[in-house]
């Protein structure tokens, strides 16, 4: 964390600041003729949501995939990133010919409201007072983030998303549209996620949240206005986080005990073995792309979500009268959002008689494996969706080209 | 009706049957629907909204990725989540005899669906009466292809006894069909006797008494 020089994290911060409030890929500003009355009941207005999308919308505008991101990613799904030059966060299921095929799929990929990434959120810039929001910015919802995104839809001029798709936070707002907006969602593919956020993840999430506001340099917030920023403490954040997206087994498989280019113990605090290099490593990696307050909203966003409670305490009347086709993936090592709560949000389904299918596949790579080359995964997601694709008579990709 | 010679095609005959007795169009639950023959059946000849439970979660995968919509679950557990008269049919197609409390779940079956359509590998068939009177060992045959020790199967009945529990559970009969050993369809005139000691398999529709 403390070997790169001070020049390369203000490089960093700087290209990072930048695409928060003028973002490289497309955005759309909601002006103040639609504001966002958000779930604390505050107004956000103006407000903007990057974008990007892959492929073509077809004439009757039915093809469109709304992919939805988890906590740390971002609007460039199949694409490099423009601060790190990394390739997209889901190019394995995403792109021409993979399961999410965008030579027959229209996709958007949104960056949620709160993010940092050219979406409106504590990183941009208030217009009321031409500084940085901090932590001025209103506290959100996976509710908001989903509200927010309607306008988006609306202006790309679709009635309805043949699919809304996500892991973890993303399936949280997949859920999230299906109950707010269900007319609008055809299928929805929530993968890796819960239905509500356990008492043990809001506690990992309040770990990471107090290393951030530990660190000197957050500032109160208020670390943009002072050009510094509290890399420390959303290091340490990522580090215990990055924890809970494994497995134990993963990480005994990965790492072991080995030693990180030592011949032995060197008795020291230095990251003797290979996890902790590797974990110091996610750290400081995260933290070259990630604005901290954006972590503290986020997280936040995901502690307060509870679909039962907004829907008096059943699940099920989330759902009710649906006409949305599911399909709920689990990992049999995610221990984040374990089979259980995925098998809850498919009883509440089927207490609605929904349309659902429920996988869960097996992989020892813990809550990551969503992220990752799981071959169940993408033949579940690409029969899903071939499936319902005939039913709304879409054209394969070999007819579209 | 089924002519013989397609109970050597692709489709088990009790899939063909239970595919004549459904309405087309209608919404079909298949309790233990394996690799989704049935289902698939049904949604090509019959035009069903179809739902599948299947316990092993790779032939799950496999239905889902054919575009078949099934859960990863039990009959014994999960047919409680689902409303009163959620289907038109509820189906437990030869997997009755493998689950914990078939009385429970064939009263869950009747809930769910305003007709449930059961069948069941029919443990009277004289074959089997003979292997078991002759050797004095559970039979093992091709309807009942494992050892007593590693089969699935915990509830064997005979076409009689499952006509009994149908009475103890309050359900009406509305069909029976048997098939012989090749698969053809016993005449319905014949006495429940004859069924069950001629029928290899069986394939109960019933209602709810007071319903439908």
């Amino acid at each position: 964390m403390n070997t790169a020089s001070q020049r390369d994290f203000l490089k960093s911060t700087d290209a990072r600041v930048l695409e928060a409030q003028t973002p490289s890929s497309d955005h759309l500003v909601v002006g103040k003729e639609r504001p966002l009355r958000l779930d604390s009941d505050r107004m956000l207005s103006p407000y903007q949501i990057a974008y990007k999308t892959y492929g073509t919308l077809n004439a009757d505008k039915s093809n469109a995939i709304l992919v939805e991101h988890a906590l740390t990613g971002d609007q460039y799904v199949a694409s490099p990133h423009p601060v790190t030059g990394k390739p997209g966060w889901w190019e394995t299921m995403v792109g021409p010919g993979k399961p999410i095929d965008t030579d027959r799929f229209f996709v958007i990929c949104p960056n949620v409201l709160g993010g940092c990434m050219g979406s409106t959120g504590p990183a941009s810039v208030n217009a009321g007072t031409g500084k940085p929001w901090g932590i001025d910015f209103p506290v959100i919802t996976i509710g908001d983030m989903v509200d927010a995104q309607v306008p988006l839809i609306d202006h790309l001029g679709i009635e309805q998303l043949f699919c809304v798709v996500g892991g973890s936070m993303g399936g949280m707002q997949v859920l999230e549209w299906a109950a707010r907006h269900g007319d609008r969602v055809f299928t929805a593919v929530p993968i890796a996620t819960a239905a509500w956020h356990s008492s043990q993840n809001i506690a990992f999430h309040e770990v990471g949240r107090q290393a951030v506001m530990a660190d000197p340099n957050w500032a109160q917030g208020r670390y943009l206005d002072l050009g510094i920023e509290p890399r420390n403490g959303l290091a340490v954040a990522r580090m215990a986080a990055h924890i809970t997206y494994l497995s134990e087994e993963a990480l005994q498989r990965k790492f072991g005990r080995s030693l990180q280019d030592l011949a032995a113990k060197s008795f020291s605090f230095n990251a003797d073995f290979q996890v902790e290099s590797y974990l110091r490593h996610q750290g400081s990696t995260f933290v070259d792309r990630f604005d901290a307050n954006s972590y503290l909203y986020i997280t936040r966003a995901i502690d307060y979500f509870d679909l039962a409670a907004e829907h008096g305490d059943v699940l099920a009347n989330a759902f009710k009268g649906t006409k949305t086709r599911f399909c709920v993936v689990s990992f049999t090592s995610d221990w984040l959002y374990p089979t259980r709560e995925s098998r809850e949000i498919v009883q509440a389904l089927n207490a609605v008689a929904a349309n659902v299918s429920f996988v869960e596949v097996e992989s020892d790579k813990g809550h990551d494996a969503f992220l990752l080359d799981e071959p169940e995964l993408f033949a579940t997601v690409r029969g899903f969706l071939n499936a319902a694709a005939d039913k709304r008579g879409l054209k394969l990709a070999a007819e579209r080209r | 009706m089924l002519a013989p010679n397609r109970a050597a095609g692709p489709h088990r005959v009790d899939h063909l049957l239970i595919a004549e007795m459904v309405k087309a169009g209608s919404r079909v639950l298949d309790v233990g629907c394996g690799d989704g023959a049935l289902l698939q059946l049904l949604a090509d000849t019959k035009n069903v909204d179809g739902r599948g439970i299947e316990v092993s979660r790779e032939r799950v995968n496999a239905c889902v990725a054919r575009g078949l919509s099934v859960i990863q679950g039990d009959a014994d557990r999960d047919l409680a989540d689902y409303p009163d008269g959620a289907f038109d049919y509820a189906v437990l197609s030869l997997t009755i005899q493998a689950t914990r409390s078939p009385k429970t779940v064939l009263e869950q079956l009747l809930r769910i669906g305003r007709y449930a359509i059961v069948s069941f590998p029919n443990f009277g068939h004289w074959q089997v009466r003979g292997a078991l009177l002759l050797t004095g060992r559970m039979p093992v045959n091709e309807n009942l292809p494992e050892a007593w020790y590693v089969s699935p199967n915990a509830h064997l009945c005979t076409i009689k006894d499952f006509a009994d529990l149908c009475r103890i559970v309050n359900a009406r009969v509305e069909q029976q069909v048997a098939f012989n050993a090749s698969g053809q369809k016993l005449g319905t005139w014949l006495p429940l006797t004859v069924h069950n000691l001629m029928g290899e398999k069986a394939v109960f529709m019933l209602t709810r008494h007071g319903a439908a």
